[in-house]
Order: C-alpha cells, then sequence, then structure tokens
C-alpha cells in the first residue's frame, strides 16, 4: 500500500494575524510556519503508524507551496517518511489546490490519501474531498480511527452529534481529526536524516483558480467588558435577557 | 437557473439549520431574480417538505433510494449533479457541517465550481460573487469573490436567525441512476449521545477550563447548562488531560463554534482558545484571574471563584425560568 500525505505550511497557532498592502495580504513579516496541526498530530502520525505495522510500503508527502514552505516537508521528513513531493505553486482556491495534488496522485499510485481534517489558515477542510472526487475514490470525512487490514478499512468519523463507524475498501481518501494517532517530536536521528531524504519539486499543472481573496478584515473588537459582581447574578441574568437578548 | 440547496433531516423532519440554509438560499435568489429549488435525500417527510416553502423554497427535488439511509459522499453528490442539471443551477448552497464538507467540495469539484467553505454573509454581487468567510480560524474575515461560472456555497450555521414566513414548495421526484460504487462506504455502527444538544447547533454554550481543577468538579458546569438548555464545551488543556471528551474541544485545533451565547469558566482565554470561539454573539466570562486575557474578549465578566459563582448563577438562571 501506497501512502500519500497531504501537508500544508500554516501560520504557527500564536500568530497574530495582520494584513499589509490595503487588507488584501496576509503580512507574514515575523510569522513562524509550521506543519498544520492536524496534518503533522494526525495524518502523518497514522501513515508512519501503518508503515511501521507493515500495512504501507511507501510513506509520501505532498504540499503545494513556493520554496519557502520546504523548512516545514523537512520538519515532516524528520518525522519519517521515504520522500516528499512539492508542487512548486501557490494558491489560496481550494480547488486550484486539490486539483494539483490529484493530478499528481493519478500517476502515483497512490491507495491512501490522508489528510488533515482542515487547515488552521483558511478553514475550507474542503480539499480532501475534492481530491476524493478528482480522483474518483472513496471519501471519509473527519476519522477519529483507522485501521487497515489488506485493502479493507475501517474507520470511525465524527458525525453531527455522535459517532459512526464505516467500512469500505481501498483506494480511499479520509481526513484525520484526534483519535486517529498520538503526536510525536522528531528525534534527532530523524532530524538528520531528513536532510539526505528526496525532496522532489513539481512543476505544477495548468489549472485556473476558481476564486479570489479580494481583502481581509479583523473581527470588530469588543467595546469593552462589563463586570458584574459575584454577588449579583441575578443581575447578569437580567442583562443576559434585556440587554444581550440571548436568553 | 434556481439557487439549488441541500437540505438535511433527521427523522423525516429538517433541521434548523437546514430551514436556515433556505432562507439563505431565498435571499440569494431574490438578488438573481430566480427561485429556490431544495434536494432532500432519503425518508423526508411530504409535508415537512411543502413547509420549507415557509423559509422560501419553491420547489423541493426528492430522491429515495433504500441505500441512500447510509451517508455516501458519492451518492448525494450524484442527486446533487443532477438537481444542478435538472435545474439548469448556477449557485448552490450546503451547510458547513459534516454532511456539506463531504458533499461541496465534491460537487465542486465535478462542476467546476469555486467554492467559499464556511460563509457568513450573503454573497456581494455588486462587487462580481463576493462571499465573507472566517480565515485563521477566526481571528480574521476573509472576502473571497467566486470567478467561475458555477458557483458552490457552505453556510456556517447558526449565521442568521431563521424567521418562518408564508408559503408551501412543490414535491418533486428526483431520479438518479445509482451505481454500486456510490454505496461502497457501509455504514457498520451509529452512536449518537442522546438528549444532548450537538456542539455545533447550540445557542448556548458552557464551557469549562483548567481553572475547574478537575473533571469531579464538572457537575456545576453541567447543572448550569441543563438548566439553560446549552451545549458543554472545554479548552484545549481540559480535553487533552481527559477530563472531558476531544469532540467538547473548543479553539484552533479543535471545533470552532459561533453560538448566541458563550460562557467561559475557568479559561484564561488564550489566543488559540478565543480563535474557535470569538464568533460568538455574547461572551460571558467568570475567572479568578483578574488578568485572564479573555476578559478583554468579553461582553460581561465576573471576578471570583467558579465554584462558588457557578451554582450562584445556576440558582438565577432558574429563578429567571420560574418567572
Amino acid at each position: 500500500m501506497k501512502i500519500l500525505v497531504c501537508i500544508c505550511p500554516v501560520p504557527d497557532t500564536t500568530t497574530k494575524v495582520a494584513f499589509s498592502d490595503n487588507n488584501t495580504n496576509f503580512n507574514t513579516q515575523g510569522v513562524t510556519f509550521i506543519i498544520n496541526p492536524w496534518d503533522e498530530w494526525y495524518a502523518i502520525v497514522r501513515a508512519l503508524e501503518l508503515k511501521e505495522a507493515g500495512a504501507a510500503t511507501d510513506v509520501h508527502f505532498i504540499t503545494v507551496g513556493k520554496a519557502d514552505a520546504e523548512p516545514v516537508i523537512r520538519k515532516a521528513l524528520a518525522l519519517g517518511g521515504d520522500e516528499a513531493i512539492r508542487i512548486d505553486t501557490d494558491s489560496n482556491d481550494t480547488y486550484a489546490v486539490a486539483a494539483q495534488i490529484a493530478e499528481y496522485a493519478k500517476a502515483g499510485g497512490y491507495d491512501l490519501v490522508l489528510c488533515g481534517k482542515e487547515s488552521i489558515d483558511y478553514n475550507n477542510g474542503s480539499v480532501p474531498a475534492m481530491i476524493a472526487e478528482l480522483l474518483d475514490m472513496n471519501y471519509i470525512g473527519f476519522a477519529t480511527k483507522i485501521d487497515v487490514a489488506g485493502t479493507a478499512v475501517t474507520t470511525k468519523r465524527e458525525i453531527e452529534g455522535g459517532e459512526e463507524t464505516d467500512s469500505c475498501s481501498l483506494p480511499l481518501v479520509i481526513s484525520c481529526q484526534k483519535g486517529v494517532a498520538e503526536a510525536r517530536i522528531p528525534n534527532m536521528r530523524g532530524i538528520m536524516a531528513a536532510r539526505t531524504k528526496p525532496l522532489k519539486v513539481v512543476a505544477p499543472a495548468a489549472i485556473d483558480a476558481l476564486s479570489t481573496i479580494v481583502s481581509y478584515e479583523l473581527p470588530p473588537a469588543k467595546s469593552g467588558v462589563k463586570m458584574i459582581s459575584a454577588d449579583n447574578m441575578d443581575e447578569l441574568v437580567q442583562l443576559l435577557h434585556t440587554e444581550a437578548k440571548v436568553i | 437557473m434556481s439557487v439549488l440547496v441541500l437540505v438535511e433531516h433527521a427523522g423525516g423532519v429538517f433541521k434548523k439549520k437546514s430551514l436556515e440554509a433556505v432562507q439563505y438560499a431565498a435571499n440569494i435568489a431574490k438578488g438573481m431574480n430566480t427561485t429556490v429549488t431544495a434536494v432532500a435525500v432519503g425518508n423526508a417527510d411530504n409535508a415537512a417538505m411543502q413547509e420549507l416553502g415557509q423559509y422560501g423554497a419553491n420547489k423541493v427535488l426528492h430522491t429515495t433510494d433504500a441505500r441512500l439511509n447510509d451517508f455516501n459522499s458519492r451518492a448525494y453528490t450524484k442527486v446533487m449533479v443532477a438537481a444542478a442539471h435538472k435545474e439548469g443551477a448556477k449557485v448552490i448552497v450546503g451547510l458547513h457541517d459534516t454532511v456539506g464538507k463531504a458533499v461541496s467540495p465534491r460537487l465542486a469539484a465535478r462542476l467546476k465550481a469555486g467554492l467559499v467553505a464556511g460563509a457568513v454573509s450573503y454573497p456581494d454581487l455588486s462587487k462580481g460573487f463576493v462571499v465573507k468567510k472566517n480565515v485563521f480560524s477566526g481571528k480574521a474575515f476573509a472576502f473571497v469573490n467566486i470567478t467561475s461560472d458555477a458557483k458552490v456555497i457552505t453556510l456556517m450555521p447558526n449565521t442568521y436567525p431563521v424567521v418562518k414566513g408564508e408559503g408551501s414548495a412543490t414535491v418533486d421526484n428526483l431520479d438518479v441512476s445509482f451505481e454500486d460504487k456510490d454505496f461502497s462506504v457501509k455504514t457498520v455502527e451509529v452512536s449518537k449521545a442522546s438528549g444532548s444538544v450537538p456542539l455545533s447547533e447550540a445557542e448556548l454554550v458552557v464551557s469549562g477550563g483548567r481553572g475547574l481543577k478537575g473533571p469531579e468538579n464538572w457537575y456545576v458546569i453541567e447543572a448550569l447548562a441543563t438548566e439553560l438548555g446549552a451545549a458543554l464545551a472545554c479548552s484545549r488543556p481540559v480535553a487533552d488531560s481527559h477530563w472531558r471528551p476531544h469532540n467538547e474541544h473548543v479553539g484552533q485545533t479543535g471545533g470552532t463554534i459561533r453560538p448566541n451565547l458563550y460562557i467561559a469558566v475557568g479559561i484564561s482565554g488564550a489566543i488559540q482558545h478565543l480563535a474557535g470561539v470569538n464568533g460568538s454573539k455574547t461572551i460571558v466570562v467568570i475567572n479568578k484571574d483578574p488578568e485572564a486575557p479573555f476578559f478583554k474578549a468579553a461582553d460581561y465578566g465576573v471576578l471570583g471563584d467558579a465554584m462558588e459563582i457557578v451554582p450562584k448563577l445556576t440558582e438565577a438562571v432558574k429563578k429567571f425560568k420560574g418567572n
């Protein structure tokens, strides 16, 4: 079984978001980029576990991004994996990203594509299902558990207000979240090995974006907190009723 | 040319968030001078489908097949593609939930339609087709212009209040020719928490953090939530320590929610937590640390020990409800 794990560089979770050029660009100055947590903690680690258990022969990482994405890819390779692919283009459009990955994956003969459930920057959560459609594969979203036996796959996944167990067979695209695996920290041997692992840079396919980000906006600042005395919870309830109108 | 909207039901009854999606589609349709067609899949109740007219649907296309009772993103996508072709639809609305997040991207890829996932506004047609959405997990908004001919939007639930109006929708069958592979994901088991409000749909949420000191103290949070009819949530350290199940974790690496009321108890308000909840309409913070950053993001604050304050608040809610 060949596994392709999609990874996305994202701003560190502590980043204070700011915009430049009249709010049309995300200001990356001083921003540290990390592997998207859902990719790193769950999709990557589960792929590595499947290889360690003998269920997978190859684990490849893929990302769509320019050369500045490479430190993040090396971090992924430090955790494990056999090779990484960087498709040399950048886009905020979900379709453009998914189609680039699907285009590469088609020729690669992958049996399982693992992704995080969404990226913490654009929060679309749409790339995994789009890849599934473009590769004509089944899709399991929001998996919390993945077991593979031969070509049979059993998953648990989050549904509205509960959990569902599904079975299906490879090939398959799965988006992963908490439960799928436990996060790992790369060790020194992994970090050294990552330096010499193959990182293929692939020219992008001719794919047009179907959307563009026109501008950004920060949420409106709160007008200031109204402090209520701990002995006056009746007043708080009244304010929630008459002023905030939420109860 | 009508605007298409996928509606979800449980046991034949349409969920509130689906009524919101119908109303949202109706508002878009009005701006485009066209009608709304809702698409219902599986054993939906006929009267309930007609009643979608009260929220702006002109027509409902209904596809039934025993195999549709298990959710398969391929089968649902096929239904939506068939409906889009039948109606000549160029704008298709879904919900930003586990169903919509699986179907809408597939549909968008199939139709080569630009997708806005998690919309929090109506499209601005005066500037093209510009839709506002959350980015950076709630730390900011982006205005996204869909440039393709066909357009797909998933609406963040609880964005607009649902208003019931007059009207009745006509119901037509939509025949779709399925293949075996459309049903190749088999549902083995479903377990649902009974009686509780799903967090993603909850209008009122009570959330606890490390300040509660341990899972044995959660009863005060639970009592308040029960009294309010609210859903429970928690911060990341609480989920990581297994005090509470991970599906209650809200924040940048948990769920993003936007309830009408978010009561945060013993949560300091780290930037990652705020990202997941700052879309809440009203925020109440209960914390014993006057320097807790959460107070800066709150509408109402109470300074003091959670174990004393929360039971008092529960009593006050009980008294208020009794009147």
